[in-house]
């Protein structure tokens, strides 16, 4: 017994004894589906150019649950990955824990403050410096149309809520499931904020979610936003509980479905598939919310790792996340668009094309807003309270009157 | 024992047993009881995001127990662990008594009751979810056999969904309980029971009277071996149904890990793990004292 | 439970009608059992066309091994396309120290606890048993601060200590259960003899401990090369184990899922543990026989 056991002990220590010859960064990613994927090897082969290795730390889960639990246990460990791949608030939550790194020399000499949009920045930087690289701006304000299904119903891409509904029903008379929709908790806020959008318009939305206001939150239009939501529900398949959204993007890809309402991450899965857009698939924004963008910025997080050579790695993988040649690679397979203003838009497909030029209006003329379902207008806490509220009225768990009233409650509850 | 040891000797073997398990014991101790008394310590602090050691007295047990949510944890729980533990048991004492009445094939049939306790959901996640999906599953491939009218969409309805979760659970489980039922049959004495048939007595009767009751330990073990998968129970919602469809597979362990790790409200989370441990040792402590009182060695 | 039911059950001579209903109730029951197994690993061997049109539980018309292949050797998890076979090393790694610490303390543990009593002995055995029901969830953090102290944080190493802390409980539980039925009388004449406290273990109650040891040892493989939560939070990348790699794979999907591979990976995923019911499920019985039930 006693030789198994030291056997057993030399294993395991062969196993901690990791080689770290030459440079490398390790990373804390869910970007496991395939679009993902794909744009996240552009920046391990740029950095592998550069003698970095890349080490890759995924943890598949829908918006990064498991993954922000095996981060909370490596920085409790006093030993985090050099960069993590987070979200809006989240940031700003580790920010103040005091266990980031500092990107100022970097960005000093890069000069990001004046190509990184504002309200990125107002994400990247905590006290005035710069701690995380932001990666993309993605939009959540978006659907996507199955060609096929759309000439069918006569070519026109509805333009407001009632014109959708009838686009709807006209996908039901073709015999395809109208609206593909995966029933997990951000997918319902990401359908629901974007009805927040399109029945109240930006000043509704950033009464209602990025403000919370009471009144809003349990007002009229909200009532219309859950009506909205209960009659959406009637035009889903069976199987729609608890599917990836990558799923549904392929009922659409494939015809099965008619449409289906996603950020733009799911051009990715479109143009994995070998998808043309404007020829197989159309994208348009939210019916009802042109002019408006909802964003979220995945941005790589550095922390603080208290290692010179470690931060030199570090460094150099946050000047290749800006490098504009690999933000123009990265986005052109993303589906995002680039994390600063100085990219010119030739690569890029004409959804992507659309998507900077909204974003770009839509900076300057005060529509655009965080997107609350992916936590760039909520603390995670609030953001999950009002995912409650959401689902189980899409879920028919409880009725619109009781979602009205229990909304202010749980956001006040959160906070 | 009155062997005659040198003192120091004796010394050294007095001690002994105790240093052999004092490490095992020390492990124990920081491991589980001292995390126990951290995890308090957390569910009175500020914490969210990560620890932070401000006092908030019972702020997040006032929180917790106004949360929906951990309400439709218990409930849940109270459905699935009484649905979990009483099917489980009756399935496991059906299938071994069939297995007892010397079956042939005894041997092959065996693995195949028991091998899902081998496997975990995050293996077997898919096939359930596929099974039990009304668009691909069961409801999919009897309907393809010509019942049309054939219904099985308890998966994405709220109402029935926890049941879906009872159905996995009992098919991991219900092998487990049968092989300790059946270990139990075969420790019967035989003669007693040879005696008893010889009587007269019904076969019913035999199992009520004379067989049922002398599996007592088996039975004993079999609820606290379940009960305590029942409250840990933690990979079978994830991968079914992710506590959907809303929050209608909500259960503690569910909730404990979404409000610590997720929501960032880690002080509420460890609230609902202390009164999860408190519910735990109010079942365990009065058995664990009655078992241990028994043997008066 | 109807009372013609318990009639068939009898002992005492089934007529040649009830043999078949026996049979019959067991074999649908192992069917039952069996369809979740069957599906996947049909499922494994078809081409994704053919999952696409058919019915989950057909089996496959034109049977590959392509799904399989690319399951241990080239499936993409994350941004490398190397397959499982790693992580399935990961989990040998992982699995056979911890299993063999972990049986070898309960082992010495459960002997001291009958053997060798002490006052105190039995609010000791009860501390180590109620350590069994700690949720794990509540855990993950304070493990992490000590894994990182230990510098075991993100390592195999770190993994093997927290399933021989967190399975010490189980494994001296089986091992005191079945020593407890153990004649002292044996020890003690052993004691006359003058054999010590090691001489004892080792040349007297461990050659007869095959059965709990293999029902420790199932037990605790089946536990640990199935846990998903430490290694999530412990191991993720390099040294992750194999349930976080399926994990990655499944969700690792491009536009057309392929459920073959998925499927191929879990089963892979699964085989040791299975193979471990299956080769020593005789043995299993035996040891649970042998007082693992007493409870």
């Amino acid at each position: 017994m006693r030789r198994f056991l030291l056997a057993g002990a030399a294993i395991s220590a062969m196993a901690t004894s990791t080689a770290l010859a030459e440079e490398s960064v390790e990373v804390l990613h869910w970007w496991t589906s395939g679009g993902e994927a794909a744009a996240l090897g552009v920046l391990k082969e740029n950095l592998a150019a550069k003698g970095v290795a890349w080490k890759d730390m995924p943890v598949a889960g829908g918006s990064g649950v498991q993954a922000m639990t095996a981060l909370r246990a490596r920085v409790t460990a006093g030993d985090p990955p050099t960069a993590v791949q987070m979200l809006g608030f989240d940031i700003k939550d580790w920010a103040e824990m005091g266990v980031l790194g500092n990107l100022d020399d970097l960005a000093t000499e890069q000069g990001w403050d004046k190509v990184v949009p504002a309200a990125l920045q107002d994400f990247s930087k905590f006290d005035g410096h710069w701690i995380a690289a932001p990666v993309n701006v993605h939009s959540t304000n978006w659907l996507w149309i199955n060609k096929v299904a759309l000439d069918k119903a006569g070519g026109k891409p509805p333009e407001n809520i009632d014109e959708f509904f009838a686009m709807l029903d006209n996908f039901k008379e073709q015999g395809i499931t109208p609206l593909a929709h995966g029933g997990q908790p951000w997918q319902d806020g990401t359908l629901w904020e974007a009805l927040v959008l399109s029945e109240g318009g930006m000043d509704f939305y950033k009464k209602a979610v990025i403000e919370a206001d009471p009144a809003a939150l349990s007002g009229d239009t909200m009532r219309k936003v859950f009506d909205d939501l209960t009659k959406l529900r009637g035009y889903f398949d069976d199987s729609f509980s608890g599917r990836d959204w990558n799923l549904s993007s392929a009922m659409v890809i494939e015809g099965k479905a008619g449409a289906q309402q996603m950020g733009d991450w799911a051009k990715g899965e479109f143009l994995r598939a070998g998808k043309k857009p404007g020829a197989d698939f159309v994208c348009i924004r939210f019916p009802g919310t042109q002019g408006d963008v909802l964003f979220n910025s995945d941005q790589f997080v550095m922390f603080d790792l208290g290692d010179a050579e470690k931060r030199d790695a570090q460094l150099k993988m946050a000047a290749a996340v800006e490098d504009p040649a690999f933000q123009v690679a990265f986005n052109t397979v993303k589906g995002s668009v680039p994390a600063r203003t100085d990219v010119p838009d030739t690569e890029f497909d004409d959804c992507g094309k659309k998507g900077m030029k909204d974003l770009a209006e839509a900076a300057t003329s005060g529509t655009l807003a965080g997107s609350l379902a992916h936590g760039h207008a909520q603390p995670s806490a609030v953001k999950e309270a009002i995912f409650d509220v959401v689902t189980q009225q899409l879920n028919g768990q409880i009725t619109t009157d009781e979602a009205l009233k229990r909304l202010p409650e749980a956001v006040a509850a959160a906070k | 024992m009155s062997v005659p040891y040198s003192g120091v000797r004796r010394g050294l073997q007095d001690w002994l047993p105790r240093l052999v398990l004092a490490p095992s014991f020390a492990l124990v101790l920081i491991f589980v009881y001292g995390f126990i008394v951290w995890t308090a310590v957390l569910s009175m602090s500020k914490s969210r995001i990560l620890p932070v050691y401000k006092w908030a007295g019972f702020d997040a047990y006032e929180r917790l127990f106004s949360q929906p949510n951990w309400y439709m944890a218990l409930k849940n729980l109270a459905i699935f662990g009484s649905l979990y533990i009483t099917v489980c048991i009756a399935l496991g004492l059906f299938l071994a008594i069939l297995l007892d009445q010397k079956i042939r094939i005894e041997g092959v049939l065996r693995p195949i009751y028991l091998y899902p306790m081998a496997l975990s959901f995050v293996v077997t996640g898919t096939a359930w979810k596929w099974f039990l999906n009304p668009g691909m599953g069961l409801q999919n491939t009897v309907r393809g056999w010509g019942f049309e009218t054939f219904t099985f969409d308890w998966l994405v309805r709220p109402d029935m969904a926890i049941y879906t979760v009872a159905i996995a659970g009992i098919w991991q489980a219900s092998g487990f309980v049968m092989a300790m039922f059946l270990a139990g049959l075969r420790g019967i004495d035989s003669e007693m029971l040879k005696a008893a048939t010889v009587d007269g007595a019904s076969t019913f009767t035999i199992y009520r009277r004379i067989v049922i009751p002398l599996l007592r330990p088996a039975f004993l073990s079999a609820v606290i071996v379940l009960a305590h998968m029942a409250i840990k129970s933690y990979d079978l919602v994830i991968a079914l149904t992710g506590g959907g469809p809303g929050n209608a597979t909500e259960l503690p362990s569910t909730f404990m890990y979404s409000y610590t790790f997720t929501r960032s409200q880690m002080a509420v989370g460890s609230a609902s793990a202390m009164i999860m441990l408190m519910g735990i040792a109010a079942i365990m402590v009065p058995y664990l004292y009655s078992e241990l009182r028994e043997d008066k060695r | 439970m109807s009372q013609r039911e318990m009639a068939i059950a009898t002992a005492a001579g089934p007529s040649r009608m009830n043999r078949v209903v026996i049979y019959g109730l067991l074999a649908i029951f192992a069917a039952i059992y069996l369809t979740p197994l069957f599906v996947m690993l049909t499922t494994s061997f078809k081409s994704l066309d053919e999952i696409r049109g058919g019915d989950i539980l057909a089996l496959p018309a034109h049977p590959t091994t392509k799904p399989w292949v690319k399951a241990w050797g080239s499936a993409c998890i994350g941004v490398t396309c190397d397959g499982i076979k790693g992580y399935f090393w990961n989990s040998l790694r992982m699995v056979v120290p911890a299993v063999l610490i972990s049986t070898a303390l309960g082992a010495l543990n459960g002997y001291v606890l009958t053997k060798w009593r002490f006052r105190g002995h039995k609010i000791v055995f009860g501390m180590m048993l109620f350590a069994c029901f700690i949720p794990f969830q509540s855990v993950l953090i304070p493990m992490a601060r000590v894994l990182g102290q230990l510098g075991l944080s993100n390592s195999t190493a770190g993994l093997v200590l927290v399933h021989v802390v967190y399975g010490l409980g189980f494994t001296t539980l089986f091992f005191r259960n079945y020593y407890e039925a153990f004649p002292d009388e044996l020890v003690q004449s052993a004691q006359m003899d003058g054999a010590g406290f090691f001489t004892i273990f080792w040349r007297i109650l461990l050659p007869s401990s095959a059965p709990i040891i293999v029902v420790c040892v199932i037990y605790q493989f089946t536990n640990i090369w199935n846990d998903f939560l430490f290694g999530v939070s412990f191991a993720s990348g390099e040294s992750a184990p194999m349930t976080v790699a399926l994990n990655n794979l499944v969700a690792s999907s491009t536009g057309v899922k392929e459920y073959n591979v998925d499927m191929a990976a879990a089963v892979i995923a699964a085989l040791p543990t299975l193979i471990v019911y299956v080769l020593a499920g005789r043995y299993f019985m035996r040891g649970l026989m042998a007082g693992a039930v007493k409870g």
